[in-house]
């Protein structure tokens, strides 16, 4: 009995630590701006797309692969279509899909795959290792997990994370958030920057 | 007399698998798909799936025309992590349905041989353990269908 107190006890501390940090963290601390940083990585066209060159103009991101049967073309398509409701406003305004499986995923494929989300959606790949870097700096978690035959897939973070024109870090859109909030968060960065 | 008894025994695995998908008492609800982007190498069918018999049953396994190969996976979102596994048999208790749907279970068709477009329909086959081999059809939704009230989703 005793024990089982000390277990619940120990379960709503921890709960409470939990909850304190997502409120620190969604109430944008200076802890929030650790999320996200430079990178440097080559589009679907094999262009270079650079951070420095991005200052000034807040943009979206995403971590993903194309052997995602419904995250990843679910969210984009979602992205998609909340661009079309901001029209104009949109116009030049960047979501930048990172493939966490860069073997499989080569600008080539990124291009196809990704093609009818133009303009607004940009595919970005680059060697494992920077990969690996990218996403350590927007504290995207992703593990290659094995399926029979030879064949793997891929656990991954699915926010869409909205940076601001400095770079830092704004809000982030989660998985299948209502459209109309996702719209606000949108407008707000897009205005805002 | 070879080939006789051959065909005779064929015959009889034929009888054998339309008698049990007959005698079945799984039934197939809402079957779909959704469109996937060009060159997207997966794909995903939804399907409830019913059971009115008086005894349990598990889906084995699963075909589809455009893909090149099927499996049954799980999916979970586990604190903003998708994560994605294979099932290796899905049970559908007696009496019960499961739900194949977005944020769950669902028939992964890998290596697809042709993109999977809105409107368009996806032929296969679903095992299971006691009703044998049943044809099913996946109408494709819009690529936005999924769950929770997004545009696309249809009631069940």
């Amino acid at each position: 009995m005793k024990q089982l107190r000390l277990i619940l006890w120990s379960a709503a501390a921890l709960a409470a630590v939990a909850l304190a940090g997502l409120l620190y963290f969604t109430a944008g601390g200076p802890q929030a701006t650790a999320i996200g940083g430079p990178f440097r990585l080559k589009d679907q066209n094999g262009r270079i797309v650079d951070t420095v060159a991005l200052k000034g103009r807040p943009y979206a991101i995403f971590f993903g692969f194309t052997h995602c049967p419904e995250i990843c073309p679910t969210t984009m398509a979602d992205m998609a279509a909340l661009m079309a409701r901001l029209g104009p406003e949109a116009k030049d305004f960047r979501i930048y899909f990172v493939s966490v499986d860069p073997e499989r995923d080569t600008p080539e494929v990124l291009r196809s795959y990704l093609a009818s989300f133009e303009p607004n959606v940009v595919g970005l790949t680059g060697t494992p290792d920077e990969i690996a870097k990218v996403a350590k700096e927007f504290r995207v978690y992703y593990r290659k997990v094995p399926l029979d035959g030879g064949d793997y897939t891929m656990d991954h973070s699915a926010f869409v994370y909205l940076m601001g024109k400095d770079g830092g870090f704004r809000s982030v859109i989660g998985y299948q958030e209502k459209p109309d909030r996702a719209l606000n968060k949108l407008k707000t960065l897009i205005e805002k920057g | 007399m070879k080939t006789v008894l051959k065909s005779a025994f064929a015959a009889l695995l034929l009888a054998g698998i339309a008698g049990v998908a007959h005698a079945g008492d799984i039934s197939l609800e809402n079957p779909w798909s959704r469109a996937a982007p060009t060159g997207a190498p997966v794909g995903a069918g939804y399907v409830t799936l019913k059971n009115t018999g008086n005894t349990g049953d598990k889906l084995v396994s699963a075909t589809a025309d455009v893909a090149g190969k099927v499996e049954i996976h799980e999916m979970a979102m586990d604190n903003g992590v998708m994560k994605m596994r294979p099932v290796h048999g899905l049970e559908i208790p007696a009496g019960k349905s499961v739900e194949l749907k977005p944020g769950g279970y669902h028939i992964m068709f890998m290596q697809l041989k042709k993109p999977l477009v809105a409107g368009e329909k996806v032929k296969g086959t679903l095992t299971f353990e006691k009703a044998g081999t049943v044809p099913v059809e996946y109408t494709i939704k819009a690529m936005s269908a999924g769950a929770g009230g997004m545009p696309g989703h249809k009631g069940h």
